[in-house]
């Protein structure tokens, strides 16, 4: 192999390169990026970057000088708009061909819209360095923000906002937050966590529209409840960046499908990061993981089985989120539990234990990350759940 | 070659992701919320497990040095 393309400029990307040479590549490197910036860290942009305002070299993965130093020729502010397996080609959106002998796609997630409800006027989202900086602007205090969706990305900017003194209300379809990841029990500890710093819940709350207006917009719920917002969050969910993918021969489904090693339909063809869809033996379930640290590892994963290695990536996923002093740290897999046991709940922590197919899957820890490491053990292990949890 | 690991502590929020990849070498002091470095210059045998809990600290708090 002479020349890999990555595309995608993001996380997953850095460390596909960095497991390429790792793994003692000494070729080529091209990395296309669509954004403008050098691959940065979003973990920040809902947390302390948002309430300090956010700049990308404070949240950059690695230094300017690194991918010099790495041999990577960077075409950032270009987005890839077509593949040809057939003449290893990939497209760029100013008409320029770039060869590949191997090829990472790592371009991540893009944040769902609210285009269904027609005009809504302004409405913001949170994927990138600019939205966040856009965003921090309007985040001014006494001001109301209304944020739709209750996910993580949604709660966080929910706790930063307030943090900052804006007064916040959050709308969400579900009756409880987050419990279709983690179950009513959990859910409602989030709630009741975001209320007691004075975040307001509209649980169960259809959206029927968004009346857009000089001093700001009405928010009209389906139950009658009219809200007032001077500025609109949506963190309605994302999806897997795919679209220039289609009809290329790369398999595609929610996401790009690929092996149990990562390699996709297409000969010479690796993904990784939240765009790929992949079978995690240990779960014994096709999964797609829109988490950092899956993305760190991933795009090392793949990087050694571009260069011919064959071995499945069989990760216990990670996950964390900060919402005001609750510090939450997920390990395992929540979807589909079967069982939810909650160890421990207090005001400030809480340790809930997720199983399903009567073995341990996820374990979420909040104030409590020094109990994960046992956990994250028994997971890999499949210990039945009857030996972790006590009756 | 020996290594010698060094923790931000300012820049460490606790993660405990170092811990699971490498609890003989990292701790967790839960009250802190900080990790605690269990051996500063672990053996060779380590290194795998030391440089991956580098690479998934999302802090980017631990770095090896090779001595
Ligand atoms: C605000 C925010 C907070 C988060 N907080 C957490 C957290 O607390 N914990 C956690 O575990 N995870 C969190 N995440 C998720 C985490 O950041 C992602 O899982 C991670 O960024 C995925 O990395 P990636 O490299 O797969 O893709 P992405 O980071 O999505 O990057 C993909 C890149 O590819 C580019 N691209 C897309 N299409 C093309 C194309 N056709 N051509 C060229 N370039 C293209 C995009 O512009 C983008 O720059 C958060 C995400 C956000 C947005
Ligand atoms: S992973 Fe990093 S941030 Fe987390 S406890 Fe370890 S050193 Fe601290």
């Amino acid at each position: 192999m002479r020349r890999v393309v990555v595309v995608g400029a993001s996380l997953a990307a850095v460390h596909a390169i960095e497991g390429l040479r790792d793994h003692g590549y000494a070729g080529e490197i091209v990395l296309i990026g669509a954004e403008p910036h050098l691959p940065y860290d979003r973990p920040p942009l809902s947390k302390e970057a948002l309430h300090q305002g956010p700049e990308v070299d404070k949240v950059h993965l690695r230094a300017p000088e690194w991918y010099a130093d790495a041999g990577v020729e960077l075409r950032l502010g270009r987005r890839a708009t077509a593949l040809d397996p057939a003449r290893r080609i990939v497209v760029l959106d100013d008409g320029t061909p770039e060869e590949y002998d191997g090829m990472v796609l790592a371009t991540g997630s893009t944040p769902k819209t609210l285009s269904t409800l027609g005009d809504v006027g302004p409405v913001n989202i949170l994927r990138t360095v600019d939205d966040a900086v856009a965003l921090h602007g309007q985040l001014i205090p006494g001001r109301h923000l209304v944020v739709l969706g209750a996910g993580f990305i949604g709660l966080e900017v929910a706790a930063t906002a307030s943090e900052m003194g804006l007064d916040v209300s959050v709308v969400e379809l579900a009756p409880v937050p987050l419990t279709r990841v983690l179950g009513d029990e959990v859910g409602q500890w989030f709630r009741t966590h975001q209320e007691a710093h004075g975040v307001q819940l509209h649980c169960g709350s259809v959206l029927d529209g968004i009346d857009p207006g000089a001093g700001g917009s009405k928010i009209r719920l389906h139950n009658g409840t009219v809200l007032s917002a001077d500025l609109v969050v949506a963190g309605v969910g994302v999806t897997p960046a795919t679209g220039w993918l289609e009809g290329s021969g790369v398999r595609l489904a929610d996401g790009v499908v690929c092996d149990k090693s990562l390699r996709t339909s297409v000969p010479g063809v690796v993904a990784a990061g939240d765009v790929t869809r992949w079978y995690n033996a240990l779960f014994d379930e096709e999964m797609r993981v829109e988490q950092w640290t899956n993305a760190v590892e991933q795009g090392r994963h793949a990087a050694a089985s571009l260069l011919g290695a064959d071995e499945a990536y069989t990760p216990v996923p990670y996950f964390w989120s900060d919402q005001f002093n609750a510090k939450m740290r997920f390990v395992g897999r929540a979807n589909a539990a079967e069982q939810v046991h909650v160890e421990r709940m207090d005001d400030t922590s809480m340790v809930a234990l997720f199983g399903r197919d009567g073995v341990l899957r996820g374990a979420l820890c909040v104030n409590a990350a020094r109990r994960l490491a046992q956990y994250s053990r028994a997971i890999r292990d499949q210990v039945p759940w009857g030996d972790v949890v006590e009756p | 070659m020996s290594m010698k690991v060094i923790v931000d502590l300012q820049a460490c929020q606790g993660y405990a992701c170092c811990m699971m990849e490498a609890p003989a070498v990292f701790d967790l002091d839960e009250s802190a919320g900080k990790a605690i470095l269990l051996q500063e210059t672990p053996t060779d045998d380590l290194r795998a497990q030391v440089d991956s809990a580098a690479r998934v600290c999302p802090a980017r708090a631990i770095t090896v040095e090779n001595g």
